[in-house]
């Protein structure tokens, strides 16, 4: 599978077909219509988010906070294309992401956002160095040589160098927490959708990663963090809070 | 573990070492840990991302094996211990909160936690061992999940799940592995609260956490670092607690 990915990675075109290019035509790179989500469960549908709008500037930085089990992580799925609404539009860098098919969707997020899941995803049977390098391998970033150093010089900011070549099962879970944030950010990506990124992080560590994340948003990136820690989620320039399925709160520092 | 009285030490580790095997040759997690702890005592262990935390949870659950050193608890020899003997001495005695929860994919939030009764023959019938499920899940504010499959729950639901599981036999021992690392501080204080209603009816807990509120309110806090014990100390307040924990972090 991963000489699969390398091979492929090598071979692919810069364009992505039906994508138009990004940064160029609305400030918002981010735009939730009326959003609504319902999950189909055993009892009965169950509506998880019940009407979300929301826009997001390029190049800001916001937090998503609420209770566990309010809709964060349902709402991200939204605007990265992992889940489907059930109603509503989602534009991600001017593209109805709707008007992506899965094949399409996969190469398009790759280039478009970096994603750090609430449960890590490392791949079990690749090292550590070889789960940052994949997302480069998929999108055809970055010369072949230059992917190693790019993934070692990732993991070397989230001190994670030593780890580089140990396999996910053998790292602890803020090492695998680390790894994944080192991942999401291999392609240099506009969008950086983190979540919970420091729920399984010390204060210094955690400190490390926000920090960073503070630097990229200085750059123009934009970034998207759900976090459960009211310190971090206050020191971003803007937080919306969610409950029950509805942002009920917002607050621009 | 019934036998032990409060004058005697729940838990004696001695000279506790693990070493993992890797490529580059053994790696020690633990380099030598001395620990005792009481009955009734909440332990928070505190330590940076790698430290050993996980790994010395894993080695009080007899989830793992010591690579050197004695683990005694309830005046059993865990380190000696035979596989299936583990598994019976865990089910009735130690309830485990894994910090990557561990829940069975194909059951229920509700069946997960029937699970460890199911195996120790515990709580009669199916529809007693269910009750008691829900009101553990209650306990955690997520009974109205009960009866969805994990993989439909998010992720501090997930948590809360995988803690009213380890509740499932009323254990003597808690071990739990960054419990809240995943819920906002409101439901983190829930999860607290349970805790302490176990400590104040004569449970042991021990409790790697990272998040310093928590290990401020607890009566013993310890701090380990590259596989060490390198501090052990009982906050009288939870004000000399936050100082404390404060320390170490720095
Ligand atoms: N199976 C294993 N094989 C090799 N090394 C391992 C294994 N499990 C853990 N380690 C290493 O042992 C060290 C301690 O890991 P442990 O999981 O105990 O840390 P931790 O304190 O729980 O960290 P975290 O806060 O990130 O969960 C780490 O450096 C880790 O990479
Ligand atoms: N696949 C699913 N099927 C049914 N219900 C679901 C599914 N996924 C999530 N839910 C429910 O939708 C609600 C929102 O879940 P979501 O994962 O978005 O919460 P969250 O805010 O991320 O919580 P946490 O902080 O605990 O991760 C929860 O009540 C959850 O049980
Ligand atoms: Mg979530
Ligand atoms: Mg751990």
């Amino acid at each position: 599978m991963w000489r699969k990915w390398r091979h492929n990675g090598a071979h692919r075109g810069v364009g992505v077909n039906g994508a138009a290019p990004l940064g160029l035509t609305s400030r918002a790179i981010i735009d939730l219509r009326d959003v609504v989500k319902v999950y189909a469960t055993p009892a009965g549908p169950f509506t998880a988010l019940k009407g979300i709008n929301l826009t997001v500037d390029r190049g800001e930085f916001l937090a998503v906070v609420g209770k566990s089990g309010s809709g964060k992580s349902t709402l991200i799925n939204m605007f990265t294309g992992i889940d489907h609404p059930t109603a509503g539009e989602v534009i991600v860098a001017d593209t109805p992401i709707r008007h992506l098919d899965e094949g399409k969707m996969a190469e398009w997020r790759g280039r478009t956002m970096g994603i750090v899941f609430q449960f890590f995803q490392l791949l079990p049977t690749l090292t550590v160095v070889e789960n940052v390098m994949i997302p480069m391998d998929l999108a055809g970033m970055y010369g072949l040589s230059e992917r190693h150093d790019r993934a070692m010089y990732l993991l070397e900011q989230m001190g994670m160098a030593d780890d580089a070549n140990k396999f996910p099962a053998v790292l602890s879970t803020g090492q695998a927490q680390r790894a994944a944030i080192a991942r999401a950010l291999a392609n240099d990506p506009p969008i950086l959708v983190a979540d919970e990124p420091t729920g399984n992080l010390d204060t210094r560590n955690a400190e490390i990663v926000f920090e960073l994340f503070a630097s990229l948003a200085a750059a123009g990136k934009t970034i998207v963090m759900v976090t459960h820690d009211d310190e971090l989620a206050q020191r971003v320039p803007r937080t919306v809070t969610i409950a029950d399925g509805l942002i009920v709160d917002e607050v621009r520092r | 573990m019934s036998k032990g009285k409060s004058n005697e030490p729940l838990i004696v580790v001695k000279g506790l070492q693990k070493a993992y095997r890797t490529p580059a040759g053994d790696f020690y997690a633990l380099k030598g840990i001395d620990l005792e702890i009481w009955p009734g005592e909440f332990v928070a262990l505190l330590g940076r991302s790698g430290a050993g935390k996980s790994t010395l949870i894993n080695m009080l659950t007899g989830i793992d094996r010591p690579t050197a050193g004695e683990i005694w608890i309830g005046g059993q020899a865990i380190h000696r211990m035979s596989e299936g003997k583990l598994t019976r001495w865990r089910g009735r005695e130690v309830g485990v909160v894994f910090q990557s929860f561990q829940l069975m994919p194909m059951l229920t939030c509700a069946q997960n936690v029937m699970l460890p009764m199911d195996f120790a023959n515990r709580y009669g019938t199916p529809r007693r061992q269910y009750a008691r499920a829900r009101e553990l899940l209650a306990a955690v504010d997520i009974a109205m999940h009960a009866d969805k499959l994990p993989a439909a729950v998010s992720g501090g639901q997930r948590q809360r799940v995988a803690i009213a599981r380890a509740l499932a036999n009323d254990p003597t021992f808690l071990a739990a592995d960054e419990p809240t690392g995943n819920l906002d501080s409101r439901t983190a204080e829930a999860v607290f609260s349970v805790f302490q209603q176990l400590v104040a009816a004569g449970k042991t807990i021990f409790m790697a956490t990272h998040d310093r509120d928590l290990a401020a309110r607890v009566s013993r806090v310890l701090h380990i670092e590259d596989g060490l014990i390198v501090e052990d100390t009982r906050p009288a307040s939870p004000a000399e607690g936050y100082e404390l924990v404060a320390q170490m972090e720095a």
